[in-house]
């Protein structure tokens, strides 16, 4: 350590200090974004956390705030490094307000789960994060909502299977799961399985190196096995790069289905002709027809304060996703405010907003999201929320449904899911909740 | 009974991958064979190149004056380079250039990337991908097309350091830097020329890498295919750099296909490297390369 | 690289006893009392084992000469070793596995270090690839590693020694400190050795070495040891004090840039440099986007702010091995001399036959 260590330090604790000393304004419910808008995975940060952000300003702009309390925000940019991300979180903590976590990122998720517990503020992990923290007894402030990988495994079966006219059809029939190869493409390994021997269908799991740039060998492999439909679990460039090969090695793009972190409109584009007819499952709809982003498009965006750079890009994939994680928020502090008071909340009050998001399709479509979502259902056991699934498929220029609500198998899933949880607890020696009891800290 | 069909199917897909990384590797060879500058910053090069031109097309600018232009970016992208990085740092031993240049690479794919942004993009050449089936194994048409490119690139330089003075001048750094000072050549135009031709190389590759991939940060990834494939070709020649591409692209395929399984596949990532490394303890100058390579 | 040669170093704050017991005071009596949580969990945390780190590739690369690409391999074989140690045999206390954990990463060091006996320069920088491509493959496809997560990450436990729980961030940081002055100072009593003035032999010019009487074989081997535990057990810092999670992807080819950077703009050769070159790397991205935010606002949104970084990095690199090749701690060497006349010390000499036996080690 050298003499200018202390210096440097001074002028930290300084700028610190400075950054801190923002004054706990009254009404106002604060935000940190763990953004990622560079790097490999820009396309997805950009759009999810432009979609977020336009519908809090939505909601500022139009309502004026949450029953007058506004909603601020900050990010801090992590390029979906996992240390960036802790290093954003150690950062904003501390800022008064702070409503829920958003991080979009499973590394990141997996490394706040523990910080986030201490802190009794939520982790939201909207479509992705642990499968286990479905299970709010063990976990009371992780919510993987809409989605957690096991329901989206469960999503996908029971689509192929309407496609091949019932479930019993399954059997006999080759299914293929392309997977990514890291701890995100792994996790849904045992329940492919799972399901393969409920359902009675050949499977087989190929994996792809990371970054994915290279899947000749695979899309052979998959050829000669004679499959009949392609999962594709991809992240980033492995997407095109399958559709791509996909159509270089001859099999038909139809029959690949593509997974929540495969299906937008960033990972057809640069696939080109080959996308055409590539149909991917998805928890909401993309366009910017419904009632909701018409509303961003004329208050937000008429207003100059919209995020999205390329406005072509309102109402794709994961600025919708974006837009449905804000609706899922606000309504979260919303429920929570009708308890405890049209003022800032503290993290376990959201938390416990949270524990009662229960938005049926009325609701939802009196929100202006009709058909971009389904409904949500969350209770304090069920982090989940049961959200319904609809397929899309790409025509070239953009997304058409192709498919009904699909409801994942939950009650087939919720057994495994309680065996993961209970290891957990068992393993950093949790007290597993029996009721709505999870007292909130004032 | 073996599938023969496969077999030819996958050796074939992979020696024709193989092409594609050898287009990477011409351009190390060419930098390395005169100025013994192994730049890693050639992958950085790629994606400049490729999201220079992407992003003029985008823009509405006709396909033959996008490339062009983004010729005439990488031939300036290349004098700058010689005269900024790689003239201070001439007497220096080749490591600290290695490493001057993989700051370089963080430079170039940092201003690429603040120029242009961060999206991916598409990028069509206009050919359609569809398969030829010849005696039922499947053929990409692309990657036929990229590896008459290769050839056609190959050809060029061969004629051009046969029967131009530039390649003259060329050949002969190469050979012996002080036999070509004496002789009147002035190194640093030489220098500049290589790098010039190396950023023609890269838009090439780039161009043919992005249309394959999409046009996106990891475009500078290939860069690290291009080393096993310089280990085994040798670092300074570029018929090396073809025999070595389509080696490595052949191995790495099969590998994958019919080792991988016993490892529960994935090993396409380091087979290249681990093959690599057994040839460096081996035949550490590579099949085709000159240098001798320092041993102890 | 332009060789750093021997240089005795009278800094008067890693030299002299009171230089010493400021900084083991500033270290252990102010910082965990007054730092906050986040300047100790987000700052000091992370750059004490990135330190660590790059000593470690300092003294394979910096003093030994062996240039290595694959450091973050050895990162994750220490956090994953001790991990397992630490699962699988809970009655070891947990400074034996971190030990145990530094002598695996050593080990597999070993085993990728062997190239290095017939290759030199960038061929053996290559060979190093090998090492962290295939770690990195070996830890995300055997599930034994992770303990059959499915997701092949790791959650580290809360550290327990002799009974106190490491929990708490000025824990975590005393913990960190600790280790990491323990390490740098046996490391540099190995430097001052005869080892030490073996591996400088071997960089600045083998044959000579060999010709003197230097065991090229030990040496080397010596230094990629070395080298490989003191990052294994940064590994263990990284995963048990800073980040309490872990996933291979986060010691990828970009984490071994990063500490290879961290060495050449911190300065070869030395230690101190390998400080101050993670300090810089820790905190120069947050001080940009604090400036960034406040001169530019919105203008400078995350997308840029990254970029610039990456630009600025590599620009730094650049400049330093045309300007500075012996680093940032060269610089502030000659400015500190500048201001601190009485404080100068006594030119560097390179190597000769004269003064071989009798230089010292450089800190």
């Amino acid at each position: 350590m050298n003499v200018f260590k202390p210096f440097r330090l001074a002028v930290l604790a300084t700028a610190i200090a400075v950054g801190a000393m923002l004054p706990a304004k009254a009404d106002e419910q604060f935000f940190p974004l763990q953004s990622y808008r560079v790097g490999p995975y820009a396309a997805g940060g950009t759009g999810f956390f432009g979609g977020f952000i336009d519908y809090l300003n939505l909601i500022n702009i139009r309502d004026g705030g949450v029953n007058g309390v506004k909603l601020t925000w900050d990010e801090g940019e992590t390029q979906y490094e996992v240390e960036r991300g802790v290093e954003v979180y150690e950062r904003l903590k501390n800022h008064p307000g702070v409503a829920a976590w958003n991080p979009l990122s499973v590394g990141i998720a997996y490394a706040m789960i523990d910080r986030i517990t201490k802190d009794k503020v939520p982790l939201i992990t909207i479509n992705h994060g642990r499968t286990d923290s479905t299970d709010g007894r063990v976990f009371p402030y992780v919510f993987p909502l809409l989605l957690n990988p096991y329901s989206e495994t469960s999503g996908i079966v029971n689509y192929i299977a309407t496609r091949e006219g019932g479930p019993d059809k399954l059997k006999g029939k080759k299914i293929v799961v392309l997977y990514h190869g890291s701890p995100y493409g792994k996790e849904t390994i045992p329940i492919y399985k799972l399901l393969a021997d409920k359902y009675g269908f050949d499977l087989e799991q190929i994996e792809v190196p990371h970054p994915g740039n290279e899947q000749q060998s695979q899309w052979l492999s998959i050829r000669r096995a004679k499959a009949d439909y392609v999962v594709l679990r991809g992240w980033g460039v492995m997407n095109p790069v399958a559709l791509k090969t996909a159509q270089k090695v001859g099999f038909p793009v139809d029959h690949i289905i593509g997974n929540v972190w495969s299906n937008s409109e960033e990972d057809v584009i640069p696939a080109g002709d080959a996308a055409k007819g590539y149909v991917a499952i998805t928890t909401q709809a993309s366009g910017a027809e419904y009632p909701v982003l018409q509303e961003v498009i004329k208050t937000v965006y008429g207003a100059g304060k919209g995020n999205l750079d390329d406005k072509k890009r309102i109402g794709s994939v994961y600025h919708n996703l974006g837009i449905v994680n804000g609706i899922l928020n606000v309504e979260a502090i919303r429920i929570a405010q009708a308890k405890f008071g049209h003022r800032t909340l503290t993290g376990d009050e959201v938390r416990w907003g949270f524990e009662h998001l229960q938005l049926d399709p009325a609701r939802v479509e009196a929100l202006g999201a009709k058909d971009l979502f389904h409904s949500i259902n969350v209770t304090w056991d069920n982090h989940e929320g049961d959200g319904r699934v609809t397929f899309q498929q790409w025509d070239g220029a953009k997304w058409k449904v192709v498919s009904d609500w699909i409801a994942p198998d939950w009650a087939f899933l919720r057994p495994i899911i309680e065996k993961s949880s209970a290891a957990y607890a068992a393993e950093h020696n949790i007290k597993i909740r029996t009721s709505d009891d999870t007292p909130v800290s004032q | 009974m073996f599938d023969y069909q496969f077999f030819i199917e996958v050796l074939v897909g992979g020696l024709l991958s193989g092409v594609m990384y050898s287009l990477v590797a011409i351009g190390f060879v060419l930098i390395y064979k005169t100025s013994g500058v192994l730049n890693f910053a050639q992958g950085a090069m790629l994606l400049f190149a490729a999201l220079t031109f992407v992003s003029l097309v985008e823009r509405g600018v006709p396909f033959p004056l996008a490339l062009l232009a983004t010729l005439a970016v990488m031939v300036l992208l290349g004098i700058t380079i010689e005269r900024v990085i790689l003239r201070p740092l001439v007497n220096q031993p080749p490591i600290t250039l290695f490493m001057a240049t993989l700051g370089l690479s963080y430079v170039i794919e940092g201003a690429a990337q603040l120029l242009w942004g961060a999206q991916v993009h598409g990028l069509d050449l206009g050919i359609n991908d569809t398969p030829f089936n010849v005696a039922g194994v499947f053929i990409s048409q692309f990657d036929l097309f990229a590896a008459a490119v290769a050839g056609a690139m190959v050809a060029l330089f061969a004629l051009f350091f046969r029967y131009t003075r530039t390649g003259l001048a060329f050949r002969a750094v190469a050979d012996d830097q002080f036999a070509a000072l004496a002789v009147g050549l002035r190194l640093p135009r030489v220098w500049a020329a290589v790098w010039t031709a190396a950023g023609i190389v890269a838009v090439v590759a780039g161009l043919l890498w992005g249309a394959r991939l999409g046009v996106q940060f990891s475009l500078s990834l290939v860069v690290l295919k291009a080393l096993p494939v310089l280990v085994l070709g040798g670092f300074d020649s570029i018929a090396g750099a073809i025999v070595g591409g389509l080696l490595i692209g052949a191995i790495e395929k099969l590998a994958e296909v019919y080792v991988g399984p016993f490892f529960g596949g994935g090993i396409e990532a380091w087979a290249a490297y681990v093959v690599a490394l057994g040839f460096l303890l081996v035949r550490p100058s590579g099949l085709f390369g000159q240098k001798l390579v320092e041993r102890a | 690289m332009s060789t750093p040669s021997l240089s005795i170093n009278a800094n008067w704050l890693t030299r002299s006893r009171v230089g010493v017991a400021v900084l083991l005071v500033i270290a252990y009596g102010v910082i965990p009392f007054t730092g906050s949580e986040y300047l100790l969990d987000a700052i000091l945390t992370p750059f004490l084992a990135l330190a660590l780190a790059a000593v470690g590739l300092n003294v394979l690369t910096g003093y030994a000469g062996q240039v290595s690409l694959g450091s973050a391999a050895f990162l994750a074989v220490g956090a994953y070793a001790a991990y397992n140690f630490n699962l699988r045999i809970p009655e070891l206390p947990f400074l034996v596995s971190l030990v145990l954990a530094g002598i695996v990463a050593a080990a597999v060091g070993l085993v990728f270090g062997l190239p290095s006996l017939r290759l030199r320069g960038f061929y053996l920088a290559v060979s190093t690839l090998a090492a962290q491509f295939f770690v990195q493959w070996a830890l995300t496809k055997f599930g034994w590693f992770s303990n059959d997560n499915p997701s092949g990450v790791i959650d580290a436990p809360t550290l327990t020694i002799g009974g106190v729980q490491i929990s708490g961030a000025a824990r975590r940081y005393v913990f960190s400190v600790t280790i990491v002055l323990i390490a740098t100072f046996l490391t540099v009593r190995l430097l001052a050795a005869q080892s030490g003035r073996n591996f400088i032999a071997v960089r600045d010019h083998e044959i000579a070495a060999k010709v003197i009487g230097v065991p090229l074989l030990r040496t080397k081997l010596l230094a990629f040891g070395v080298s490989s535990f003191l990052i294994g057990v940064a590994g263990v810092l990284w995963a048990f004090a800073y980040l309490r999670t872990v996933e291979p992807a986060g010691f990828n080819l970009d984490r071994s840039f990063q500490i290879l950077f961290i060495i050449i703009i911190g300065g070869l050769a030395s230690i101190r440099g390998s400080f101050l070159g993670a300090a810089f790397i820790v905190v120069f991205p947050l001080l940009l986007s604090r400036v960034g935010a406040a001169l530019l606002g919105n203008v400078f949104d995350s997308g840029v702010l990254e970029m610039s970084q990456r630009i600025v990095i590599g620009g730094l690199i650049v400049g330093l091995l045309i300007a500075e090749p012996r680093g940032l701690i060269a610089l502030v060497d000659r400015l500190s001399a500048r201001i601190l006349p009485k404080l100068r010390r006594p030119a560097p000499q390179p190597i000769s036959p004269q003064n071989y036996h009798s230089q010292k080690g450089v800190i």
